[in-house]
């Protein structure tokens, strides 16, 4: 079951950027949902989102690609940089990436490698094994 | 067809968008070319935003495509500080620890694979990229 938390829009220099984040939460892992590109304008919420979520003790994440329009190097960063927040931590980090242009993109960079890229969320949450209770 | 879009991160979708519909202009480009165009074009360009931010300098940044029979090519220019792209960092293999350390680095890597014609033209003045893509029977 899938447990809806909120959606926010962050806001830069009072500039509204054009990616929003849908944050639930399933089998007791957070699942981070980004709507829009992920790149330079949009990385930095998805950033900010992950901290904040680590933060709060949410150390077993999902990223839902699902809903990525566009990614470049700025948001594969992020989700680099996503996985070392949660491992740090001693969680982890699984992604769900059904869309063959952001594929690409992965494995472009050779990070299809450290990322398994799940085609939904289903097939992610079971590969990511139970959560203690 | 020219662009002049302030230095910042919000002008890049619009970026994609107009270089995207200006190849797909062209029947002969597959969609797939036109992707890896609008990757490459965007990593050029984020690098353009982020040289100029990082000093303080106002320009707009310019991106001019040019389309030639089985190939586009693009030319992003900015007004940053220049850099020297042989000096570029080599990011940790991808498979050991050090890798997640690094989460920037990959654009250029990421312009080299798409393009099939990737020229850095780098000075204290300014730095131009220009990306050529070409498709069809060469």
């Amino acid at each position: 079951m899938v447990v809806y938390r909120g959606e926010e829009t962050i806001d830069r220099q009072g500039e509204p950027l054009h990616l929003k984040i849908h944050c639930s939460t399933k089998d007791r892992r957070t699942v981070l949902t980004p709507l829009g590109d992920l790149d330079m304008a949009g990385a930095p919420s998805l950033r900010q989102a992950v901290i904040r979520e680590v933060g709060e003790g949410h150390n077993t994440l999902v990223i839902d690609l699902s809903a990525v329009t566009f990614i470049d190097s700025s948001g594969l960063g992020v989700i680099v940089g996503a996985l070392r927040r949660t491992r740090s931590h001693d969680g982890e980090l699984v992604l769900v990436c059904p869309n063959p242009e952001l594929r690409r993109a992965f494995e472009l960079c050779d990070l299809d490698r450290i990322f398994e890229l799940h085609a939904d969320l289903e097939a992610a949450t079971s590969k990511q094994g139970s959560m203690p209770g | 067809m020219e662009l002049r879009v302030p230095a910042q991160a919000e002008y890049l979708q619009l970026v994609r968008a107009v270089v995207g519909a200006v190849a797909a202009a062209d029947p002969g480009i597959t969609s797939d070319r036109v992707t890896d165009l609008r990757l490459a074009v965007s990593e050029a360009v984020t690098n353009a935003i982020r040289a100029q931010q990082q000093f303080g300098i106002p320009d707009r940044v310019i991106i001019r495509c040019n389309v030639a029979e089985s190939s586009i090519e693009i030319e992003i220019a900015d007004r940053g500080p220049g850099f020297d792209p042989d000096q570029a960092l080599d990011l940790p293999a991808v498979d050991t620890p050090e890798r997640l350390d690094h989460e920037s680095g990959l654009g250029l890597t990421l312009m080299r694979q798409l393009a099939d014609e990737t020229v850095i033209e780098s000075g204290p003045d300014g730095t131009a990229v220009r990306l050529v893509v070409r498709y069809g029977d060469q």
